[in-house]
């Protein structure tokens, strides 16, 4: 399969400040990768460099075949990019938002109106087309937003962030869409910070944290450098912890990890149900009151836990890349 | 490589979007023509009570440097709105786009000086009723107006390159503020300069602005032989030092402010 991005040995420096420390990736033609990382780790830096925004300070990048340095006016051609802050314009419909970047894309008038009614149509913006973009939504206003980036209908989409700032509903909305175009063939590479989003969207992932690649591979890959398998329970009370713990501990791989707040008990263990099975017969001849157990697949935030020592949104608090708009503030919501 | 023919139609695009806004923003309008009209009177009235021009009426007197000051004031939307447009992403949307690149800004600067065109047919309108009037002929009086579109458009660029480096619209206005409202009042706007200390007299001789003004009072015919003019070679001479002026700011901003354009959003 060829690539549709090539991103090798990628460095950026702000300053002082390094963005990029060596960035190497690739996305294959008709797939999703996923780029994740917490705030500041470099995520828009790269995307700002493929999208040809900024300037590498080393390192070779390439899409479509193309260099983002020597050929951006070819990479921009063939390219769609959704910022982390929607740029519409407030003031123009959505339909005349769309009609201006297609024009600005040189589709011509007649197949910018065409291709800005079907877009509308697909993102579930025609009733609200012929109002200015000021009144819309923040789903809405994303959603006219990666409508524009898609009005040429590029090859390589690069999705900055696409559901930072929108409730739960509206995030649920948007994965639908992304699915869909990842259906129709487009190549993506997309940042974000919730993990859940990465495994439900992307194929591949990498994970980079102050400017370094520091895991990479599909969901299941990923979650294997974690571990296996946990079983987790919920005493009804923290001295029932022991007892609990005591009777598990045959099950377990190394020693349970208790929780007293919480009152949580986990162990690593394997054998998946039978597992589970055989701790439900040896608890059931005990006195804990279990109130709720399970076996538990690692999930990406384990993974992210695990590999750079901190939590995907509590995050450094350095500065995130100093050219982003500052506008929404990343992560804040979810 | 971006053909001329794309340079253009991508700049009517991005006219076209700024010229959008002006329609949809009251408020814009509303600057645009309520307040020249506001100066228009409280300057005859309350300046041309106390003010005697030899030989001419303060009406006759103060419209060309009203104008000229209005305009120059107008071009700080340039910055004002770029500062907002970057603030929002819009600049980032653009330069990702296979468009010309210097379209953003000659779309924008181009959608301001049909701004400025609007505010002086309502301060002209306005200027008429309070006594104004024009004394020359149709070709000179076009003229008039033609300076004083083209050195705001000429300050539209100065503004575009402040716009891109503040990237907040409200410091843009702030700053051009300070430095805008010294350069129109140190100058023949609204006062003759004959009785300026000698320093303020030589800035106001050879400020653009004083130019601009002169120029426009001569196209006009609001001048009188009986009103006293500098002996400095700018005001013998004001369109030629105006279109200097004009040529000298487009040859140094539109390529810096360009270059802006090309890199600020890209740090």
């Amino acid at each position: 399969m060829t690539n549709a991005v090539v991103v090798e040995g990628l460095v950026k420096r702000f300053g002082e400040n390094t963005a990029l420390g060596g960035v190497d990736l690739t996305v294959s033609e008709g797939t999703v990768l996923g780029l994740l990382g917490p705030n500041g780790a470099g995520k828009t830096t790269v995307v700002r460099i493929l999208s040809t925004l900024l300037r590498p300070d080393a390192g070779r990048a390439e899409v479509n075949g193309l260099d983002v340095v020597t050929q951006g006016d070819q990479v921009r051609a063939t390219i769609g990019l959704t910022g982390q802050y929607a740029a519409v314009d407030e003031y123009l419909t959505g339909r005349e938002n769309l009609e201006m970047v297609g024009r600005l894309y040189r589709l011509g008038s007649k197949e910018s109106r065409l291709r800005a009614g079907e877009l509308l149509e697909r993102f579930e913006l025609t009733d609200a087309a012929n109002r200015p973009a000021k009144t819309y939504s923040g789903g809405m206003r994303r959603r006219l937003d990666i409508a524009a980036s898609l009005i040429a209908r590029p090859r390589v989409l690069f999705l900055d962030e696409p559901t930072t700032g929108l409730d739960p509903r509206s995030r649920l909305g948007m994965w639908e869409f992304i699915a869909d175009l990842v259906s129709d063939g487009t190549t993506i590479l997309l940042t974000t910070q919730y993990l859940e989003e990465a495994d439900r969207l992307a194929d591949r992932m990498v994970v980079i944290d102050k400017g370094k690649v520091i895991a990479r591979g599909t969901a299941d890959e990923l979650k294997a450098q974690v571990g296996g398998e946990r079983l987790e329970l919920t005493v009804s009370s923290s001295r029932q912890l022991g007892a609990a713990a005591e009777a598990l501990r045959p099950l377990a791989q190394a020693e349970p990890h208790r929780d007293e707040q919480t009152r949580r008990l986990s162990l690593p263990v394997t054998g998946g149900t039978e597992t589970l099975a055989e701790g439900l017969r040896r608890l059931a001849v005990t006195d804990v009151q279990v109130l709720d157990i399970g076996l538990r697949r690692p999930d990406l935030d384990d993974v992210f836990l695990t590999l750079t020592g901190h939590a995907a949104e509590e995050s450094a608090a350095e500065a995130e890349e100093p050219a982003a708009p500052t506008a929404v503030s990343a992560g804040a919501s979810r | 490589m971006t053909t001329l023919a794309e340079t253009v139609s991508d700049s009517v695009t991005i006219t076209r979007r700024n010229l959008i806004k002006v329609k949809r923003v009251p408020d814009l309008i509303v600057f645009a023509t309520l307040s020249p009209i506001m100066f228009v009177l409280l300057f005859r009235y309350v300046f041309g009570s106390a003010i005697p021009i030899e030989g001419i009426s303060y009406a006759e007197f103060l419209l060309p440097g009203i104008f000229a000051q209005t305009v120059v004031f107008g071009s700080t939307i340039t910055g004002a709105s770029l500062a907002d447009d970057q603030q929002k992403g819009l600049i980032d949307r653009f330069r990702s786009l296979p468009m010309a690149r210097s379209a953003v800004l000659v779309g924008r600067t181009v959608a301001d000086l049909g701004l400025n065109v609007i505010t002086i047919v309502v301060m002209a309108l306005t200027g008429l009723v309070v006594g104004w009037r024009i004394h020359s002929s149709v070709g000179e009086a076009l003229a008039g107006f033609l300076i004083l579109l083209l050195f705001a458009f000429a300050i539209s660029w100065v503004m575009a390159l402040v716009g891109l480096l503040v990237r907040t619209p409200e410091v843009v206005n702030n700053a051009s503020f300070i430095v805008i409202f010294p350069l129109t009042f140190i100058a023949n706007t609204f006062v003759p300069t004959n009785n300026f200390p000698t320093v303020l007299k030589t800035i106001a001789d050879w400020n653009p602005v004083s130019a601009v003004v002169q120029a426009a009072r001569q196209l006009f015919g609001n001048t009188a032989p009986s009103l006293e003019t500098s002996n400095a070679w700018p005001m013998q001479h004001p369109v030629p030092y105006v279109l200097a002026w004009v040529i000298v700011l487009l040859v140094v901003f539109v390529p810096l402010s360009v270059r802006t354009y090309l890199r600020t959003a890209s740090r």
